[in-house]
């Protein structure tokens, strides 16, 4: 069934022409979904068993559901990819819902990855000394209790752990992997609020700080609410103005390539006001999920309130999925607009870097600097979507798979410094670090050279590809204030760098917690993608630039 | 395929470096043994790449070439040149006595967890660096180039900030703070050079479509790649702004009197005899050979810069109290007259500025050792500390004469011959700048001379008193040192026969000749 067909099913009933018969019945091709099909399966597997499962084994039932989901649905990607699903096989599935194709599984495969990364850091249990005889996890012994009451006290000697995080973990993952492969605004709607929800869940969740945790997960949840109320309207005006949900008919409207009017949107198919104001509120939603200025205000709060785990898994994968949907979104429904996309992203771009790079020096707590860090960062990544060359795809790509294993790394690491209070994230208690433990100050180094974008490593090679493509997009401006703003933000890398190992370590300083295998594993895993990314990057540009074609 | 000599002559010190960090914390000796054992091993390597080298023969020798990343168009380009070959071998042959020279000075105090390592940190860094030293003279890709100019950055800050001289006149905690702000100081300023070259790097990238030296430069010379002039400039200001920053040129040069004055000696010695060499170096190869119309545009502001470097520099020498700022200085001033000598576009100008790196190299590392065994004994590095050392040390005060003659470019030394080809090379274009420029030899003499009689001569301090002779380990370092200043200085052939054809290349390349003699014509 055709992308223009599922248009004439929306508009059937208003044009009265056919008879009910003509509705086909819907064609699902579940083997190239099955990714998304699998994480949801196991998700679902995962709220049964927090039903059925003796709460002892939960923590080890969940994990392994977890862990075996995330890697089949990446070995499904792989055989997807494998099959030529990324390249000459690549089309729309779904009856025109969801797009099958490079940049689709690229992102998906990172996605996955991070995720099983980022579900060694939620399921590690050494960190914190145990309560009461129990192993305790970074999040709340029971999410309804009131911080400080009674009944979490009781929780806490119960040893009750919220096992939950896992099906919400698995939920959010399902809900990325289709958000970038969306290929109609619905579909797009639905994944943005199926991935979107369960994170606000998680980012309450801190065992320790829950006030600022639950702090957060307001602010998240609130603006967060915008965002979405925004991206609805977008996508209504969106669709007054083609009479289609479907990516393809849009764009074949906005090329002016369809003329025939819908009679029943007679009154606004064409107007182009409608067109620009909805592509502006659907653009503002996708902004505020990357995190760019001006609709970053929630990153910091968000980032410095949430259990660790939960943002550093957040930073790393709704980035990667957001960048996706907007690719999609400007390379394949707006190509015909992007004479009035490119300034106002230019802009955006401009101040996103500089805004994230200068905000960001002044900051003092580790989680609130990686925050506006990872501002700077969405900035640099916008310099390569603004490209619209295929390089401009393909370097967005490389960037995003580079930069989602340096952050899950590093927050990894920020979960290991630890004082009574749990995590010491105040920056002046990080000081000397690398006398005391100077293994865990030369990892954590190595991945804010990555961040600053020394050569030799991930972010050299990353920032380089999108540079190299904005250049030869004919926007060497803005690779002007690229290298501008990094040299900014180097300064603040640095800063700590300087904190770890020429600082006198303070008498009463943090500890360093020795983690269990999950975590040292998630460490390990972002080095080791930030050294080899750094050395030989051939291999995984390679891949990207496949990658970096859109099915239409 | 023939033994990849280029590559394992960086190698080398790579590995090495990565062996010496891995030494158990206890064996501290074993680690310095094999750094020391790592360094003489790749100098030996370097003087095979000198005696395989063949001064009249092609352009470019010993070459490899291999894909590293074809998406952006990379590859692992290596080959020298004599210039090239000539900064591999004093690199390769300072490395070992930098190690010896730093032997004790990063013995752990007694701070830090067991596993705190800084010994065999800091000799690994200093073979970390030499590898990319070595590495940034052989690559002819200039991403290649970019990536260890840039890489190196990261081990020579953690060198500056986290080793410092033991005794300092304002206490740990105070030195601390300074070596911490040098480092960062450092790091920035090298930083946002690089970046800004980054940029260049992506425009010529977007302009030549690859990043091959020699394809870029025949492709400018037979036509087939036209660079409009705005572009031209702007791309040799971006390569230009990075190397006049490391080499230092005023007025970006405020980081090296930090850096120098606080990092331990001999990592002062590798800044100044090494790392900034490859500012000098990138200038003569990348700016003039990729540019050639933007370089000649920028001649006369460059020549200005240079002058000022020289006076300038030379001024602040003879004020300083600090013995080792006084060096960072002197080492302005002469950064100076090798820019010059780069920039005069004549042989004699070039071959003279190459010949200048190397045996500047060699007398500020036998001038700044020496001080910085005599800072070891007093624990200070202020000039008014000291007083009639000669009586108490006479061989400590003897080398460190040498050392400062040479600096000053005594005749006989080996920097004389290279100042004063220089000096001819400006002169013969430019008259009244190679005029200015000779005062700086003699504020040369003046910074070293007293500096020499403040410290050495007149009544013994009674903290000097008990001052012991320089030490068997010492004396290794410096001597053979002083024998390379002396042969150098009466011999220069080996080391100009080397150097002679690449500068004639290159200025082939820029399209400039000497100027010719002007005879009056006989009547």
């Amino acid at each position: 069934m055709s992308a223009t067909a599922v248009h004439s099913l929306w508009t059937t009933a208003a044009t009265a022409a056919g008879p009910i018969s003509k509705i086909e019945t819907p064609k699902i091709e579940y083997g190239q979904l099955s990714p998304t099909l699998i994480v949801v399966g196991a998700a679902i597997i995962g709220v049964l068993v927090e039903a059925f499962v003796p709460r002892k084994s939960r923590y080890y039932a969940q994990l392994f559901v977890s862990a075996v989901a995330l890697v089949a649905a990446f070995a499904a990607v792989i055989a997807l990819a494998a099959g030529g699903y990324g390249t000459t096989k690549a089309h729309i599935a779904a009856m025109g819902a969801i797009a099958v194709d490079g940049p689709s599984l690229f992102l998906q495969g990172t996605i996955l990855l991070t995720a099983l990364v980022g579900l060694f850091t939620f399921a590690e249990r050494r960190l914190d000394p145990q309560a009461h005889g129990n192993r305790v996890d970074s999040f709340a012994a029971q999410a309804a209790s009131v911080p400080g009451s009674d009944s979490e006290k009781a929780a806490v000697k119960a040893g009750f752990t919220t096992t939950e995080v896992f099906p919400l973990l698995l939920f959010a993952v399902s809900g990325m992997l289709v958000f970038p492969s969306a290929n109609d605004l619905l579909t797009l709607f639905v994944a943005l609020e199926v991935f979107s929800l369960p994170l606000y869940l998680l980012c309450a969740l801190a065992r320790r700080k829950r006030l600022m945790s639950q702090e957060a997960a307001v602010k998240y949840f609130l603006l967060g609410a915008f965002a979405s109320a925004f991206t609805l309207f977008g996508i209504a005006l969106l669709y007054g103005y083609a009479g289609s949900m479907s990516y393809a008919t849009i764009a074949q409207v906005v090329d002016g390539r369809v003329t025939s009017v819908d009679p029943a949107l007679a009154g606004t198919m064409g107007n182009d006001a409608l067109l620009l104001v909805g592509v502006a509120l659907l653009a503002m939603g996708l902004l505020f999920k990357v995190g760019a200025v001006p609709f970053h205000m929630w990153t910091p709060d968000v980032y410095q309130g949430a259990p660790t785990p939960v943002t550093g898994f957040m930073a790393a994968a709704t980035k990667v999925a957001a960048f996706g949907a907007l690719l999609r979104l400007l390379y394949v429904v707006l190509p015909g607009l992007r004479w009035d996309w490119r300034p106002v992203m230019w802009g955006v771009a401009i101040i996103t870097m500089l805004g994230g790079a200068i905000v960001a020096i002044t900051q003092t707590d580790i989680k609130r600097l990686l925050a506006y860090s990872s501002i700077a960062h969405a900035g640099f990544i916008l310099a390569g979507v603004i490209a619209t060359t295929p390089d401009g795809v393909s370097s967005v790509l490389f960037y995003l798979g580079a930069y989602s294993f340096v952050t899950i790394g590093a927050f990894a690491v920020v979960t290991l410094v630890r004082d009574a209070g749990g995590e010491a994230t105040h920056l002046s208690k990080w000081a000397g670090l690398g006398r005391r433990s100077p293994l865990v100050a030369a990892v954590f180094a190595v991945f804010l050279l990555a961040f600053a974008g020394i050569p030799l490593t991930s972010g050299f090679a990353g920032k380089f590809a999108v540079f190299r493509a904005a250049a030869e997009g004919g926007a060497a401006p803005l690779v002007v204030v690229g290298v501008i703003s990094s040299a900014i933000a180097a300064f603040f890398y640095i800063r700590v760098i300087v904190l770890m190992f020429f600082s006198e370590p303070k008498p009463e300083g943090p500890t360093v917690a020795v983690p269990s295998p999950l975590t040292m594993t998630a460490i390990a895993v972002g080095v080791a993608v930030t050294l080899v990314l750094g050395v030989a990057p051939q291999y995984f540009l390679d891949l990207a630039s496949q990658a970096g074609v859109f099915v239409r | 395929m023939s033994f990849p000599l280029l590559t394992a002559t960086a190698a080398l010190p790579a590995v090495g470096a990565i062996a010496t960090a891995a030494v158990p914390a206890a064996r501290r000796n074993a680690a310095k043994a094999l750094a020391l054992l790592v360094s003489l091993a790749t100098l030996a390597l370097a003087i095979v790449v000198l005696v395989r080298f063949d001064p009249g023969g092609d352009r470019y020798q010993l070459t490899e070439s291999h894909a590293w990343i074809k998406e952006f168009g990379v590859r692992y380009e290596l080959g020298v040149d004599g210039i090239g070959v000539a900064l591999i071998a004093l690199t390769a042959l300072l490395i070992p006595f930098i190690v010896l020279a730093g032997w004790h000075d990063a013995d752990p105090l007694e701070t830090g967890s067991r596993r705190w390592r800084p010994t065999q940190g800091f000799f690994a860094l200093i073979l970390a660096v030499e590898a990319m030293v070595i590495l940034s003279f052989e690559a002819t890709d200039v991403f290649l180039f970019y990536v260890f100019f840039e890489a190196m950055l990261i081990p020579m800050y953690f060198l500056i900030g986290g080793f410092g001289d033991r005794a300092h006149e304002h206490g740990e905690a105070a030195a601390s703070t300074q070596r911490s702000y040098a480092a960062v100081k450092f790091l920035l300023y090298n930083l946002v050079g690089g970046l800004i070259m980054l940029a260049a790097v992506i425009g010529l990238y977007v302009v030549a479509g690859n990043f091959s030296l020699q394809e870029i430069v025949q492709a400018r010379a037979n036509g087939s790649l036209h660079m409009a002039t705005s572009t031209e400039r702007w791309l040799f200001l971006g390569f230009f702004f990075a190397f006049a920053v490391k080499a230092p040129l005023w007025p970006l040069h405020t980081w090296l009197p930090n850096a120098m004055g606080e990092a331990t000696t001999p990592v002062a010695v590798l800044i100044t005899a090494v790392v900034d060499k490859v500012g000098t170096f990138a200038m003569l190869r990348y700016c003039l050979q990729l540019f050639p119309e933007a370089s000649k545009w920028a001649t006369p502001a460059i020549l200005v810069l240079a002058l000022i470097s020289i006076i300038y520099g030379a001024l602040l020498a003879v004020g300083q109290r600090d013995i080792k700022r006084l060096v960072a200085y002197a080492s302005i001033s002469h950064f100076g007259f090798i820019i010059l000598g780069i920039f005069a576009m004549t042989s004699q100008g070039q071959s003279g500025a190459t010949l200048y790196m190397v045996n500047h190299g060699i007398s500020t590392a036998a001038l700044m050792l020496v001080a910085g065994f005599l800072i070891s004994r007093r624990g200070s590095r202020l000039i008014a500390d000291y007083g009639g050392v000669q009586k108490v040390a006479p061989v400590l005060a003897g080398t460190f004469l040498i050392g400062g003659l040479a600096t000053l470019s005594l005749p006989g030394l080996a920097p004389f011959v290279s100042e004063f080809l220089v000096l001819v090379g400006t002169f013969a274009r430019y008259p009244v700048i190679g005029i200015i420029a000779t005062f700086g030899i003699v504020l040369a003499a003046l910074y070293t001379l007293v500096l020499y009689q403040r410290t050495m001569t007149g009544p013994v301090k009674a903290e000097v008193e008990a001052m012991p002779d320089l030490r068997a380990r010492e004396l290794l370092v410096v001597a053979p040192l002083i024998v390379l200043l002396i042969f150098l200085g009466v011999y220069p052939k080996p080391v100009t026969d080397i150097v002679n054809p690449a500068v004639k290349q290159t200025l082939s390349d820029v399209q400039k000749k000497d100027p010719q003699p002007e005879v009056e014509a006989a009547k």
